[in-house]
């Protein structure tokens, strides 16, 4: 195992460092870095000229000038030397700094939208994996080559349009007339009833019922302008957290397990009560706070389980655990709704909560609350984009491996015993699945830091793909070797614990050393 | 470029290698592969849908504005400045059927916005074409000698692969972008370059996208050629070159032909992105992402100039992913196996479930 890593990684770093060559020669050689002061016509042209080659070193070889390079960069190996040095980029800024902060930029874009992708994407590819063949498997397939043929940049003007212009103008106004909140609320029916499976009639009652509460709920935010000033308060926390109980215990235990659902019910209620007595609490709060309130639902959830017992304590567990951190997150969900109002009426926002470009509101005041709202209408749609682009491979892949799965001998052995459906499903097929789902996630983690070179252009977010897109534009080397090692390190190291991963995951892969 | 391809789901698919004898399904009694894999994919309706829209795409691009100084049957080209009729707004209409002067509008300046869009449809479908044959014959050629000689040949050319598949293509469609551009510093190749951007982006990119396809190629060789009935051949005194073209080839040109699909597909996307990044098309020529990146400004007054172009792209991706997926489900033997109602059905009496194939037994982890 250790020979294998460490042969592993000798071939990474030679990989690494014929590669990084070629980068460095191709940047040098895709331009002329003195091309925009050739054709000026300022006074002082040779000496601008003259500072650039300086600042660039253009007077030695760019093979020459590669080893100098990397004579910096290998610094970067000793740890806490602190002595790193990357170069330099066209406007005098240290490549290190640059990359710091590019860094914090894409991860804040790319996380969230990967990680929901994934979530959403796997549990679409379960669905249609155990509905194969049925109208909601076409449809889901046909929105995922739809998806897949989208060019990001097409998806990400259309947003910018409808998602956030429009809903801008829809939010200085916000009535749904009747008409509109029929056909919507026709739409989710009609999706439901497509979804739910089954004969024709429990399809058209469930379709039904859907239609007329997402009809009523629309009429009743136009009413009271919900969206103006949103909210979700006690009450509906608490009926979205019996409903929560319910879904968890059945995907995690089964409602036959009647100490598991019990202990989901019991952290509902906490949760409620918790709602009042955090309230003051919130008010102060800041990131660290969050996380570690969060901490303490999910103890508390897992603690509840524990205590309940039951034949099986660890689902007990588990389900309290998935409960508490559900409610957890209605609870701050309620929060930043309570803060909407001011961020609405901020000066600097002056009503156009959406944000089409940027990161943040430049120059904008406010409590933790409004800040992190100003980052959440900047991510919005950037993150809406990557979705989709992203979820149809996710989606797709966890449908094939499922559908491999159902086949196999132990899951008709398991069915056999007179499992029940949903051990079958979640207990036996879907950790199987999960196997090759891993090995594809860490490849794609792997790649997330450069990944996103034309959502950052498209939403001017400064990050690695706007330093890396800079640089070649400059025929500035620096930047894009810098970003070429971050990213290309991390691709090989995620690619090496996905290799790691699967054998670890599933003991009929051996890897040979 | 960050959008994860369908290969992906494809090697997964393929990580555990075939079982030897998977079962066929009764259809395949008295019929050749040949046969088998054409009734199957005549029978896959999107992928037939695919094919068709993707014909009429072709002909409607190559046909209306001419291709390659042929002249086409459309009045206007993508260059020619027209009055603006109607404030260029499209004159087609879908109630009552009408073509009129200008069916998808016209640009601020007045340049027709069809004949525009099928120029960047032909481009998009020259790249495709290009990158897919450039990127399919160096793939298998690569990947079929290391998967076939293993030792030294594999190891070079891996670590080859290794190198190019880490570079990131944007930087190599910069290169070749700035090398067009540089018009005035004459030789044959900058000249050549320069009258033909397209085709030379296209090499480019099929000289870089050939990797994944490359390592897929190698895996299957490796498979295969531990079979039996290649043990056969080489006993019987076959040369390599025979149990290569005879032999191996034949078996995997499945997975290489849904292979070469799928890169196609992702080569519109990658066409596109680069020439919305400004690396790849340039004007006066266009494409279609180069006529978004240009009219994206202007989406709340000429929102037309943004939908034709981008329905184009979408289009032909999503008929192209469709016959790809239609290939892949004609070429796999293992489709259509199970089904969930009737293994349900089954396990409330219904008729016994056929044997499947056997349980894949453990792949090299390398």
């Amino acid at each position: 195992m250790v020979t294998y890593i460490v042969r592993r990684l000798i071939t990474a770093a030679l990989i690494l460092l014929g590669a990084s060559f070629l980068v460095y020669l191709l940047t040098a050689s895709s331009g002329d870095p003195l091309e925009e002061f050739r054709a000026s016509s300022a006074a002082n042209k040779q000496q601008l000229m003259d500072a650039r080659s300086e600042l660039l070193d253009l007077d030695t070889p760019a093979p020459l000038r590669y080893f100098k390079w990397l004579g910096g960069a290998a610094k970067c190996l000793v740890p806490f030397g602190g002595s790193c040095d990357l170069g330099k980029n066209i406007a005098g800024q240290p490549i290190t700094e640059a990359l710091g902060f590019a860094l914090v930029q894409t991860l804040t874009l790319v996380t969230g939208a990967t990680v929901l992708a994934i979530l959403i994407g796997i549990a679409l590819g379960i669905i249609t994996a155990l509905r194969q063949y049925s109208a909601l498997d076409y449809g889901v397939t046909f929105m995922a080559f739809l998806f897949f043929s989208l060019p990001i940049f097409w998806v990400a003007v259309l947003l910018k349009e409808y998602g956030a212009i429009g809903f801008n103008d829809f939010l200085r106004n916000p009535e749904i007339p009747l008409p509109v909140a029929l056909v919507i609320g026709a739409v989710a029916g009609v999706i439901v009833a497509v979804a739910v499976g089954g004969v024709a009639r429990r399809r058209l009652v469930s379709g039904g019922i859907v239609f007329l509460a997402a009809s009523l709920i629309l009429i009743y935010f136009s009413v009271v302008q919900w969206f103006r000033n949103p909210g979700l308060g006690p009450v509906v926390i608490a009926i979205a957290g019996v409903g929560i109980a319910f879904a968890v215990t059945v995907l995690v235990a089964g409602l036959k397990n009647k100490r598991a659902l019990q202990s989901s019910l019991i952290v509902v209620v906490l949760g409620v009560v918790a709602y009042f007595a955090v309230q003051p609490l919130l008010n102060e709060a800041t990131a660290l706070m969050i996380v570690l309130l969060g901490i303490a639902t999910i103890g508390v959830g897992v603690g509840t389980g524990y205590l309940m017992g039951g034949y099986d304590r660890g689902q007990s567990m588990r389900a309290a655990g998935i409960t508490a951190f559900l409610v957890g997150g209605l609870i701050l969900m309620d929060r930043f709704m309570q803060a909407w109002p001011s961020y609405f009426n901020n000066s600097r926002v002056r009503g156009r909560p959406i944000a089409t470009i940027g990161a943040g509101t430049p120059n904008i005041q406010g409590d933790f609350w409004v800040l992190s709202l100003d980052t959440f209408t900047h991510l919005i749609l950037p993150t809406m984009a990557l979705i989709l682009v992203s979820l149809a491979s996710y989606t797709r892949f966890t449908r094939s491996s499922m559908l491999e799965i159902m086949n196999m001998d132990y899951i008709r052995t398991a069915r056999a015993k007179g499992l029940s459906e949903r051990s079958v499903v979640m207990g036996h097929a879907f950790r199987n699945a999960l196997i090759p789902i891993a090995t594809i996630v860490a490849f794609d983690i792997g790649a997330l830091i450069g990944g996103a070179v034309i959502t950052e252009t498209v939403f001017s977010v400064r990050g690695m793909g706007f330093l890396f897109l800079d640089g070649i534009m400059h025929t500035d080397p620096n930047p894009v070797m810098g970003v070429f090692v971050c990213v290309a390190v991390t691709a090989m190291v995620f690619n090496l614990i996905a290799d790691l991963a699967y054998s670890a995951l599933d003991p009929r892969v051996r890897i040979k050393a | 470029m960050s959008q994860p391809t369908q290969q992906e789901e494809f090697l997964a698919e393929h990580s555990h290698p075939r079982p030897p004898g998977a079962s066929f399904e009764p259809e395949a009694k008295g019929l050749s592969q040949g046969q088998i894999v054409r009734k199957r994919f005549l029978g896959h309706s999107g992928a037939i849908a695919g094919l068709f829209i993707f014909v009429f795409i072709f002909l409607l691009a190559f046909t209306s504005v001419g291709w390659a100084g042929i002249p086409g049957w459309w009045k206007y080209d993508h260059l020619d400045v027209s009055p603006l009729v109607n404030d260029g707004v499209p004159t087609a209409s879908l109630w009552l059927p009408a073509w009129g002067e200008h069916p998808f509008g016209q640009d601020r300046i007045g340049r027709d916005l069809f004949a525009m869009t099928m120029r960047g449809a032909q481009q998009s479908i020259t790249i495709m074409v290009l990158i897919g044959t450039i990127a399919g014959l160096l793939g298998t050629v690569i990947g079929g000698l290391s998967g076939y000689f293993r030792g030294w040949v594999e190891a070079v050319l891996m670590r080859i692969t290794d190198v190019i598949i880490i570079i990131p293509v944007l930087l190599l469609a910069a290169v070749v972008a700035q090398t067009v551009n540089r018009r005035d510093q004459g030789g044959w190749f900058s000249g050549f370059a320069a009258s033909n951007g397209i085709l030379i982006l296209g090499i480019f990119l099929g000289l870089v996208s050939w990797v994944g396809l490359a390592r897929l190629m190698r895996g299957e060789f490796l498979t295969l050629r531990e079979r039996e009935f290649v043990d056969a051949a080489r006993i019987s005194g076959a040369s390599n070159a025979r149990i290569i073209f005879k032999h191996i080839l034949p078996n995997a040109i499945g997975v290489l032909i849904v292979n070469v699909t799928l890169t196609m597909s992702a080569a519109i996307l990658l066409e596109t992105a680069l020439s919305y990044l400004g690396v790849g098309v340039k004007s006066p020529d266009t494409s279609l992402g180069l006529l978004i990146s240009q009219n994206q400004e202007a989406f709340s007054t000429r929102p037309w100039l943004f939908w034709f172009p981008g329905l184009f792209i979408v289009l032909i991706c999503l008929s192209i992913n469709f016959i790809g997926d239609g290939l892949r489900d004609a070429f796999d033997p293992r489709q259509k196996k199970f089904n969930a109602k009737k293994a349900k059905d089954t396990k409330t009496g219904g008729e016994p479930e056929k044997a499947p194939a056997a349980a894949a037994d453990g792949s090299a982890g390398d």
